[in-house]
């Protein structure tokens, strides 16, 4: 089972509602994801703490349906 | 010995250790794959745990580390963390500069 961007992107939104998402198909195969996420959530936190936020914020399907999401994660330019 | 016991006596006895899947010789993911030549790049021992091989560390590592994906990178004892984070450090020099000085 595979999510799609749509699916992931509103998750993510659920979570951290400022964020600005930006999904990128890395194989073509709407399978394999990668997520550009910006929100000031991420302020003052480490790189750990911020995947952590949008893992939670995916929930159980991280690591399971959703099995490829490479992250990076940005805090917005003040 | 129970699985987090496990775990602790793996990232202490080890300086480097990756929680993947497969082997560094032949991972089985693309990200763990690029976690290995990373560790690679950085030229220090490390050892490789293959969590296909064994179930209760595959789920024991996601909950000790409260992280739900792998691979999975310790330092010194030291969660690090995934792919994008390894791949990152070592981009803008913050991975090697764990080892400075060792």
């Amino acid at each position: 089972m595979a999510m799609d961007a749509e699916a992931i992107r509103t998750r993510i939104l659920a979570g951290l509602p400022d964020a600005e998402v930006l999904m990128i198909d890395l194989a073509g195969d709407g399978d394999h994801w990668a997520a550009r996420v910006t929100s000031s959530a991420f302020a003052g936190k480490s790189r750990i703490q911020q995947h952590k936020l949008v893992y939670e914020a995916i929930g159980s399907a991280m690591g399971a349906e959703l099995h490829a999401l490479a992250l990076q994660t940005f805090t917005p330019e003040t | 010995m129970a699985t987090s016991d496990r775990i602790r006596k793996l990232i202490t006895d080890n300086e480097i250790v990756v929680f993947m899947k497969g082997i560094p010789a032949a991972p089985k993911c693309g990200f763990s794959t690029g976690v290995v030549k990373v560790l690679d790049a950085i030229g220090r021992p490390y050892l490789g745990v293959d969590v296909l091989d064994d179930p209760f560390l595959r789920e024991g590592i996601k909950e000790f580390s409260d992280w739900p994906t792998l691979p999975q990178v310790y330092i010194k004892g030291e969660f690090v963390g995934g792919s994008d984070i390894v791949r990152e450090m070592y981009a803008n020099g913050e991975l090697q500069a764990l080892f400075a000085g060792a």
